[in-house]
């Protein structure tokens, strides 16, 4: 496991030859098996910034490290998890989350052993030979966690990941996710705009400011989550249901929508 | 679709009209004596010659054996283009330098009609079995090329960017993302391609070979029997036909298992 830190990183745009600063000093370093979720409006760069961190954009300035090596193009070792799915739509379930373990090196019998592992995690069984379209958009978003997580990368970014279900299916995927993080903790980016899935599943929140974005608050949760104990209530709507998360939900509202009103005015 | 499907009966019902109203004027044209039996044959005529070609050798071998020799050639120029033009038109794909290495090339040759490679494919191979292969590959060589690159190019972004998180080399990254993505636009070139590969074969074998059906073709002109030659332009068009069949049902089978 390892961390990932932002260090002054810029990212500016040249649009019809005026440049538009779309990131702007943001510091951050999410700890080794931590859980940071950043939340912002859209067009914010969030979703940049996981990108950067993928190595699949570079910024203008600063660097992004993780596990203390500058990141200049993707891998293996930080596996992302995209909102629009994107499995291999000509491979198995099976052969979707073989591909990496390829990349790495893993001999057949250890693939088979993490691949049957986390099959079985992701409640997978059954649809091992299945291709993706004939699954269901939560189904295929199980096989693209188990993709990312077989593969025992340092960080897992994911890129709102839950942002293309319909609500029951996210609220079930949330509720998994919970469980996966804190019974195999890992170092993980989240990216989102939804405020509630960010108090109910990170351990820190960064709230960010458009235009240029920036980082406005950084978040504890996991304190209050450990002093409150909302982990013993396993549903959603119980933790929800806890004045300790409106508290905290309300809170990272307010700092929304006072910059939406800054907008406007 | 721009309008809803025919029924099946009333769809089968006109193309059996198209057909009859075919026949109907080819026979009114060869027996009205406008013009001389020999140079318009009747419906009739073809279908007895037809019969003969498949017992009499004419022109050294009966129909069938002009049909194999053909279709044997056909395959061989066919498998050559389309096993040089998917792997360059992936490496084009993926590598900008090779793109800009061949495009230059290929974009003004592939605007020469395959039958202009005569003179060379009977200069270099005489009536040979490299001659017709050459046109062959002439003709089916650009669309493999163009609907690989074309395919190629136009997948999804986010399965490239899938391919480099999961660390895949650029040899898994082409042959496992890019190949199979490709895939369906690579069926629709190999139509056009077998298409085109088969209408050279035949201008191919009018001048360079000593056997196929182009050369029945050109032995019936030389005796002056227009029902061979409409025997031989029969079994080009059947033949075709079949082997479109035969892509279309390919084409079909693999986007079925993609889910499209």
């Amino acid at each position: 496991m390892a961390n990932i830190v932002f260090e002054n990183v810029q990212r500016v745009f040249k649009q019809n030859g005026r440049e538009f600063v779309a990131l702007k000093d943001i510091n951050l370093e999410v700890q080794d098996r931590e859980f940071v979720a950043i939340v912002g409006p859209s067009g914010c760069g969030k979703t940049t910034c996981m990108r950067m961190a993928a190595g699949l954009e570079h910024p203008t300035g600063g660097q992004v490290s993780v596990d203390r090596e500058v990141v200049t193009q993707p891998g293996p070792d930080r596996a992302v998890v995209f909102q629009a799915f994107a499995l291999f739509p000509w491979k198995s379930v099976w052969d979707n989350i073989e591909f990496g373990l390829h990349s790495l090196g893993v001999d057949a019998p250890e693939r088979k052993r993490r691949i049957e592992q986390y099959i079985a995690l992701m409640g997978l069984g059954g649809y091992e030979h299945a291709f993706p379209h004939q699954l269901s958009g939560g189904m295929q978003q199980r096989v693209a966690i188990a993709r990312a997580y077989v593969l025992d990368p340092k960080v897992l970014l994911m890129d709102e990941p839950f942002g293309a279900l319909d609500a029951q299916t996210r609220v079930v995927m949330q509720e998994e996710l919970v469980r996966l993080a804190r019974q195999h903790p890992r170092t993980v980016l989240f990216i989102t705009h939804a405020v509630e899935e960010a108090v109910y599943l990170a351990d820190r929140i960064v709230v960010m400011t458009t235009r240029p974005g920036t980082v406005r608050e950084i978040i504890d949760v996991k304190s209050i989550r450990e002093s409150e104990n909302w982990d013993q209530h396993k549903r959603i709507e119980d933790v929800m249901d806890l004045p300790s998360f409106v508290h905290l939900r309300t809170h990272v509202w307010k700092l929304l929508r006072d910059q939406q009103g800054a907008d406007v005015h | 679709m721009l309008q809803p499907p025919l029924e099946p009966a009333r769809f089968w019902r006109l193309s059996a009209a198209g057909a009859a109203s075919f026949l109907a004027i080819w026979t009114l044209a060869a027996v009205s004596g406008i013009t001389s039996r020999d140079f318009l044959p009747t419906p009739w005529d073809v279908v007895e010659r037809f019969g003969q070609l498949l017992t009499t050798p004419f022109a050294g071998y009966v129909l069938h054996q002009h049909l194999l020799s053909s279709l044997q050639r056909f395959a061989m120029g066919f498998v050559l283009a389309v096993c040089v033009g998917i792997p360059l038109g992936l490496l084009m794909a993926w590598f900008p330098w090779v793109d800009r290495i061949v495009s230059p090339a290929f974009e003004t040759v592939r605007f020469i009609a395959p039958i202009a490679w005569v003179p060379f494919a009977a200069l270099w191979f005489g009536t040979g079995i490299g001659g017709p292969v050459l046109i062959i590959f002439m003709g089916a060589f650009p669309p493999v090329l163009i609907n690989t690159y074309r395919g190629a190019k136009q997948v999804d972004r986010k399965y490239i960017e899938a391919s480099q998180m999961l660390g895949a080399s650029a040899w898994r990254s082409m042959t496992e993302v890019l190949l199979p993505a490709a895939v369906p636009s690579i069926v629709a070139g190999l139509r056009i391609s077998a298409g085109l590969g088969w209408q050279s074969l035949v201008g191919a074998e009018l001048i360079v070979a000593s056997s196929g059906v182009g050369y029945l073709m050109v032995k019936g002109q030389a005796a002056i029997s227009t029902a061979t030659v409409m025997c031989g332009m029969a079994a080009i068009g059947f033949i075709g036909l079949l082997i479109d069949v035969a892509l279309r049902r390919a084409q079909m089978v693999i986007e079925r298992r993609r889910g499209l």
